[in-house]
C-alpha cells in the first residue's frame, strides 16, 4: 500500500520535474511506456488470470490503433468519439476471434489466435486508402492533446484506471470464476458454470482495453503502421507479462516499464567495455532483453511483481 | 426422478454402454456396481453430460435432458463428484465451496462488487463445510488436505450446488478403512435431503448404504434389485460377483 502511494506521487510529479528540466523527451517516453503498460495489463487479464494464452493480442491493439487513427484522419478528432470507437471495435474483434478460438485448447488456441492476428496484419497492409504498408500519418492527436504533459496525465489516468478496474474485477464474482476456470476448467463446468461464456467475456474485456491502448498509441505517435499488428508485437506483450508477473495486478505495467526501459538503455547509452567486446551490440537489444527474460523465468517465475511482493502471496 | 432409456455409446468398435435403461427413484440411494470395464464411467459421463450418448434418452424430473450441457444439468439439480479428485487445488477449502455456492446463486457476471462482501455465500459454504466435516480446515489450501479430506471436499463441491440428485463416482476410491467409515457416515447424513446414485467398488459400503443396486455387466444392466435380492441373484453371481459373494465382507 505504502509503495503504491509512493509510486503514485512519483508518477504525478515526474512530468512537472521533467518540464522544469526542459526534458520533454522523457515525458513522451513515459507516456509510451504507460500505454504499453495498459496493453500488457489487458493481456495479463486474459493470459494471467484467465489462463488463455493468446498469441494474437496485437490484433486488438492494432484494431484500436487503426480505428482511432482513421477517425482522426477522417476528421473526427474528438477523443470522446475516436477512443470509445476504437475500444468498441477492438471489443467486437475480440468477440469474433474469441468466439471461434475459445472452442480450442492448448497449442491450438495459441496458434489460432496467432493466425487471426496475422490475417488482420495482412488486411491492414492492403488497406491502400489508409496508407497500406507505409502506415498512416495523422495531422494531430485526438482532441488536440499535443501538450506532452497533458497527454501524459491523460495516459496516467487511463493506466491507473485500468489497474484499479483489474483489481476490482479479480476480486469480484466474475474474477473468481475466471481464475477458477484457469485452475480447473472441467470442475468449473461441473459446478454449473458456463465456462465458454465467462472466458469469452474475459477475452472481450481484455481486447477492448487493448484497443483503448492502441488508440492512445496512435494519438501519441500521430502515426500508425501495420507493424502494430505484427506477431512480434503480440510476443512483446507476452514477454512484458511474463517479465512483470503472470496473474499479478502490476505484472503488465512492471513488465512494460522494464522491457521498454531496458531497450532504451541498451540503445541510447553505449557501454564502452561492451562495445569493445561486441561491436554493434546496440543493434541487438533483443539479446540483452532475452538474457533478462531467461533470468526471470529461471529464478523468478512469479515475475518482477512476485519478487517485489516477496514470497508472502502466490498468484491469486 | 432420473430415467435412462436405451442409452448407448460406442468408442470405435467397443460398445461401452449397450442400451442401458434405469430408473432412480426420489429419495433413494441407488448403487451402480459392475466389474472393471463394464461401462460405469461412460454411463456416469452420459448422465452428467460430459459424454453425448449415441442413442437413447435421459429424463430428469420428467424433463428430457439428453442434449443439455453439463452446466445446464447442474442448474436443474443434477451434480456429480469425480472418481479422480477434481477440486480447485490452489483455492482455500472455504473458497472452493463458496465458488460452488456462487455458481448456483445468481449470475456471476458481476464485475465490481468484491465477493468477500457477500456474507451469505460464505455462510452457506460454512454450513457445507460442517456437513462434510472440514470446518477446522476452512482456511487451508485445498491441495494440502489429506487424501480423505480432499475426497470429502470433492463431494462437498457437488453438494454445494444444492442438487436434487448427486452422482458419486467412487467416493471411497483410495481410502483407508477409517476414511471410508467417515465417507459412509457423510452419505448417511445427506441421504435424507438428496437422492444419490452411487458408483462404488467397496461392496461393504454399497450393501450398507444402498436401497437398490443395479448391476452393469458389459454395458448392460443385468439386474436392479434390493441388496438382499442381489446377493442371491444367480445371474449377478455368475456374471460378476462370483465366489466373492460367499462372504459378507466383500471387497472388489
Amino acid at each position: 500500500m505504502r509503495r503504491s502511494i509512493l509510486l503514485l506521487v512519483v508518477l504525478s510529479i515526474f512530468p512537472l520535474a521533467m518540464q522544469a528540466a526542459d526534458n520533454l523527451f522523457y515525458v513522451s517516453f513515459a507516456s509510451r511506456v504507460m500505454i504499453y503498460a495498459i496493453a500488457a495489463t489487458s493481456l495479463n487479464l486474459a493470459l494471467g488470470y484467465g489462463g488463455m494464452i493468446s498469441f494474437g493480442h496485437a490484433a486488438f491493439v492494432g484494431t484500436g490503433a487503426y480505428v482511432g487513427a482513421i477517425c482522426i484522419a477522417e476528421g473526427v478528432t474528438s477523443a470522446w468519439i475516436a477512443w470509445p470507437a476504437a475500444t468498441a471495435a477492438a471489443a467486437l474483434a475480440a468477440w469474433l476471434i474469441g468466439a471461434v478460438s475459445l472452442r480450442t485448447r492448448g497449442v491450438y488456441f495459441i496458434m489460432i489466435t496467432l493466425a487471426f492476428a496475422q490475417m488482420m496484419f495482412y488486411l491492414v497492409n492492403s488497406m491502400k486508402a489508409y496508407g497500406g504498408d507505409e502506415g498512416l500519418t495523422l495531422p494531430q492527436r485526438a482532441s488536440d492533446l499535443g501538450n506532452e504533459v497533458v497527454f501524459y496525465y491523460v495516459v496516467l489516468a487511463f493506466l491507473l484506471g485500468s489497474i484499479y478496474c483489474l483489481k476490482r474485477l479479480t476480486e469480484s464474482r466474475f474474477g473468481r470464476v475466471i481464475v477458477a476456470i484457469r485452475e480447473n476448467e472441467a470442475r468449473a463446468e461441473a459446478i454449473g458454470l458456463p465456462v465458454f461464456r465467462y472466458q469469452l467475456a474475459c477475452f472481450v474485456i481484455a481486447g477492448a482495453v487493448a484497443g483503448l491502448a492502441g488508440a492512445l498509441l496512435a494519438s501519441h505517435g500521430k502515426y500508425v503502421n501495420p507493424n502494430v499488428l505484427h506477431w512480434s508485437q503480440s510476443g512483446t506483450l507476452m514477454i512484458m507479462v511474463i517479465l512483470g508477473g503472470v496473474g499479478r495486478l502490476w505484472g503488465g505495467a512492471l513488465g512494460a516499464a522494464v522491457l521498454l526501459g531496458l531497450e532504451h538503455l541498451i540503445a541510447d547509452y553505449p557501454l564502452a567495455w561492451l562495445e569493445a567486446l561486441a561491436p554493434n551490440y546496440q543493434q541487438h537489444a533483443g539479446l540483452g532483453v532475452g538474457a533478462v527474460l531467461l533470468a526471470i523465468v529461471l529464478f523468478a517465475p512469479q515475475g518482477i511483481a512476485g519478487l517485489l511482493a516477496g514470497k508472502k502471496n502466490a498468484a491469486a | 426422478m432420473l430415467r435412462l432409456e436405451g442409452l448407448s455409446k460406442r468408442f470405435g468398435g467397443v460398445v461401452a454402454t449397450d442400451g442401458v435403461s434405469l430408473e432412480v427413484a426420489q429419495g433413494e440411494v441407488h448403487a451402480l456396481i459392475g466389474p472393471n470395464g463394464a461401462g460405469k464411467t461412460t454411463l456416469i459421463g452420459q448422465i452428467s453430460g460430459s459424454l453425448p450418448p449415441d442413442s437413447g434418452s435421459i429424463f430428469f424430473l420428467e424433463r428430457d435432458i439428453t442434449r443439455a450441457s453439463l452446466h445446464e444439468r447442474v442448474r436443474t439439480g443434477l451434480a456429480r463428484s469425480y472418481q479422480i479428485t477434481s477440486i480447485f487445488r490452489r483455492f482455500s477449502v472455504l473458497d472452493n465451496l463458496a465458488l460452488a455456492v456462487q455458481a448456483r446463486s445468481g449470475s456471476s457476471f458481476s464485475f465490481w462488487r468484491p465477493v468477500a462482501e457477500e456474507k451469505d455465500l460464505f455462510e452457506q459454504a460454512c454450513s457445507i463445510l460442517e456437513e462434510i466435516g472440514l470446518s477446522e480446515k476452512k482456511d487451508q489450501t485445498a491441495s494440502t488436505l489429506a487424501h480423505g479430506e480432499q475426497r470429502a471436499l470433492e463431494v462437498g463441491l457437488a453438494l454445494a450446488t444444492r442438487p436434487r440428485l448427486v452422482l458419486l463416482d467412487e467416493p471411497m476410491a483410495g481410502m483407508g478403512p477409517e476414511e471410508s467409515r467417515r465417507m459412509i457416515a457423510l452419505i448417511e447424513r445427506i441421504r435424507s435431503s438428496v437422492t444419490v446414485l452411487l458408483v462404488e467398488h467397496d461392496m461393504d459400503a454399497v450393501f450398507r448404504l444402498a436401497d437398490r443396486i443395479s448391476v452393469l455387466v458389459a454395458g448392460r444392466i443385468v439386474a436392479t434389485e434390493r441388496p438382499e435380492q442381489i446377493r442371491s441373484n444367480e445371474e449377478v453371481r455368475r456374471a460378476y460377483l462370483g465366489d466373492e459373494m460367499q462372504g459378507d465382507e466383500v471387497a472388489a
